[in-house]
């Protein structure tokens, strides 16, 4: 490899970029504007989930049990309808994720058993929310079950302490008040550089075989691996630009505690960078028209990046089948770093294995490219 | 007009029958895609790693320790006897849950004071924590409940105090057993047809543009609106039996029950098919090369991924966020297909998705049709 060689292309791509600056724009606004509507768009809290009551009782306690509904947080009534078929309709039309239902003999059971029990209608079709907004739910209930023991008790006369054998004291580290944006944010970063360093450079060789340029660059002393790194280099400092862009507001605008190293992140960020933007340009190579290698582009990165980096959805929880196949999604690799640097603070040595993987990926990838690319026209 | 924008049809079904890796790309990756999506795309949590350090070593500690390791969603892959081994494998996210119980655990039961449970969460997937967290809430009210009764029956006095509970039944209605597979294979259907659509279309005029065949076609007598006309047709009956695919896939693979009326979701997904060809038509137009369609497309279809409710709840978003959805085809396509496959709903609850829709399709033809006039001139 001789340096002047691959110093001329990386200077001819430069003026090619300059000179473009429509695309020039979209490379550095996209990952910019992304990062600003996405920080706020992925929310997995949830608060104010409507829901709707069906008092079929109407007595003090039922009234006083959907008040402790009401000053909670977590839930928002919009509608308190009286018959069930304005219940159905309100969660058929998904006014309402979830329907509180208070039976016509609540009080009654109440005050002669002591045992009674509320229904809570759930919008099975969102699992999710369902599954948490019941939780919810059952704390709400419970916690005025005791209130009303406790209201007897004092009637009684008795100050008897409510036994409570146990109690579990949960910590939460890494991400003290259990915000999904907090862990969210950081893989966001690490899908947006995924995406944008895969089209800064998916088109570079197909573009020169589409404009008929390529017989020029054939015709020159130049290497494939000059022309390799020469067409790499000045789109890494590009995505430099994104991720520094990406990271910033990650730690400045959102609040993402960041408890890591500027060095361990700028090592990891390089390395991933180095394997996206070779992907970019192995697809160029194999791929000689543009929409050709953009639509494979777009098939390995955009969904397979968004839904197998375990950037929401967790890797561990996947069937085991489908966790063999995230080892060849490479953000996977980087949402990992990034979430360990951000919030557990993790250095380069606590995360050697996600970098071996990255090395290797990226040995792989420019090795393919290299190999793949030949001074040959036809 | 027709027998302009027939030839048009016609030459673009050419086009596509001549593109052998165009075909094989049309098939392929959305079948792939479903399959291997439809497994990783959950927020189930079936399984909680769990460390355990037990430093009572009683009967009491063991016996709570059992109701964990017998319980299929706490996977126990860690026993140890120090604290610090606690802390490195939480660190190291070998476990995502830590259970610690303290010498003297038993003996405060006993005696009827709060023993603590103490329980260390990897709080990096707020998500999974908590739900791991409920679920040792769960297991631990369990336990002192039963620890509780016991206790009662062996002392007299308090035999005589009422226990006061409220209890809440669980009724999913639609996913009885709430499968998260249920919520997102449709959702995928959604996400896939839109992906392919708008990436297919995207490139239909700037191609043309850029290959030099667009002036063939202007000097041609055709008109703007006949030729996106003709464009829109074969994409159109494209996308029909791209959705046709993933949803028997949805249906037949992963057994998704469709109890809704299949018109119904045809009405809907040849409006959103309208909605988001219109789309892909518009950047085409803007666009005045391939790599501009292309990283444009990057601009639009991330966002409208996750602006659509698919897997980020629109309520838990911030308002100004929440008009954007309005938006988006997506967003009410996932209603519509979510609502006929699960819920069984019909036009008279779908109505206002199907109208946004249309709405959407007509604005963005109109402006894709304006757009061309524009740039021929």
């Amino acid at each position: 490899m001789k340096l002047r060689r691959f110093k001329a292309i990386a200077v001819k791509e430069v003026l090619q970029i300059w000179r473009d600056p429509r695309s020039l724009m979209i490379a550095l606004l996209l990952p910019f504007t992304q990062m600003f509507l996405f920080g706020y768009g992925v929310n997995l809290d949830l608060k104010h989930i409507p829901v709707c009551t069906f008092d079929r009782e109407g007595s003090q306690l039922s009234q006083a049990l959907l008040k402790h509904f009401q000053a909670s947080q977590y839930f928002a009534i919009v509608h308190n309808v009286n018959s069930y078929p304005e219940m159905v309709a309100a969660i058929d039309g998904a006014d309402c994720r979830a329907g509180i239902v208070i039976p016509p003999d609540f009080s009654e059971r109440l005050n002669d058993s002591g045992a009674a029990s509320v229904q809570a209608i759930l919008d099975g079709t969102d699992d999710n929310t369902a599954n948490i907004a019941f939780g919810y739910a059952a704390a709400v209930v419970s916690g005025y079950s005791s209130d009303v023991q406790l209201s007897q008790l004092d009637r009684q006369g008795r100050t008897l302490q409510l036994i409570q054998p146990m109690v579990v004291q949960s910590r939460v580290w890494f991400n003290e008040d259990l915000e999904s944006r907090n862990f969210i944010i950081p893989g966001l970063v690490a899908v947006i550089m995924a995406l944008v360093g895969a089209q800064l450079t998916s088109l570079t060789i197909s573009r020169e075989w589409e404009r008929g340029t390529m017989e020029l660059l054939i015709s020159t002393p130049v290497k494939p691996s000059e022309l390799m790194f020469g067409k790499l280099v000045p789109y890494l400092v590009l995505g430099w630009l994104d991720a520094a862009f990406c990271l910033a507001i990650a730690a400045l605008w959102f609040g993402v505690p960041y408890r890591g190293t500027i060095s361990a992140l700028f090592l990891t960020t390089t390395l991933f960078l180095f394997v996206v933007l070779s992907i970019g340009y192995l697809l160029s190579v194999l791929i000689r028209s543009q929409v050709g290698a953009s639509q494979i582009a777009l098939v390995v990165t955009l969904l397979p990046t968004v839904l197998l980096s375990g950037y929401v959805f967790p890797i561990d929880q996947m069937p085991s089948f489908i966790q063999d196949i995230t080892y060849l999604i490479y953000s996977r690799y980087y949402v990992t770093i990034l979430k360990a640097i951000f919030l557990k603070g993790a250095g380069i040595l606590d995360l050697l294995t996600p970098i071996l993987f990255l090395v290797v990926y990226a040995l792989a990838v420019v090795v393919l490219a290299a190999r793949a690319f030949h001074k040959r026209l036809a | 007009m027709f027998a302009r924008v027939i030839p048009i049809v016609i030459k673009e079904f050419l086009e596509l029958r001549r593109d052998k890796g165009a075909r094989f790309l049309l098939v392929v990756p959305p079948i792939l895609q479903m399959l291997i999506f439809g497994y990783a795309a959950s927020y189930e949590v079936y399984h909680v790693s769990t460390a355990v350090l037990d430093l009572d070593h009683s009967q009491e500690s063991r016996d709570l320790i059992s109701r964990f390791t017998s319980s299929t969603r706490f996977n126990v892959v860690k026993v140890t006897q120090s604290p610090r081994v606690i802390s490195a494998t939480i660190d190291a996210s070998d476990a995502a849950v830590a259970l610690v119980i303290h010498a003297g655990f038993a003996e405060l039961l006993r005696k009827g004071q709060a023993a603590p449970l103490q329980v260390i969460v990897d709080g990096t997937n707020s998500n999974t924590a908590l739900i791991a967290l409920g679920y040792v809430n769960t297991i631990a009210a369990g336990f002192a409940q039963d620890y509780q009764t016991d206790l009662m029956q062996r002392i007299q006095g308090v035999r005589g105090t009422r226990q006061v509970q409220v209890t809440l039944e669980q009724r999913p209605w639609f996913n009885e057993d709430l499968n998260g597979q249920w919520f997102f294979v449709p959702g995928l259907i959604g996400t896939l047809t839109l992906v392919i659509i708008v990436n297919l279309t995207a490139f239909a005029i700037v191609r043309e543009r850029e290959v030099g065949t667009l002036e063939q076609i202007m000097v041609s007598p055709i008109r703007p609106a006949e030729l996106i006309l003709g464009k829109t047709v074969p994409f159109f009956i494209v996308g029909l039996g791209e959705v046709a695919l993933v949803v028997a896939v949805g249906i037949l693979w992963f057994q998704v029950p469709f109890v809704g009326n299949p018109l119904v979701l045809l009405l809907g997904t040849a409006l959103f098919l309208c909605s988001t060809l219109a789309l892909g038509l518009l950047i085409s137009t803007v666009c005045s090369t391939q790599q501009q369609a292309f990283s444009l497309n990057f601009f639009v279809l991330n966002p409208f991924f996750i602006l659509s409710g698919f897997s980020f709840p629109i309520s838990s978003m911030p308002q100004v966020l929440q008009w954007f959805t309005y938006l988006n085809p997506l967003r009410y396509y996932l209603v519509v297909i979510r609502g006929t496959f699960l819920k069984g709903v019909g036009l008279d609850v779908l109505w206002p998705q199907l109208l946004a829709m249309a709405a959407i399709a007509l604005v963005l033809l109109a402006t894709s049709i304006l757009r061309f006039r524009k740039s021929l001139e």
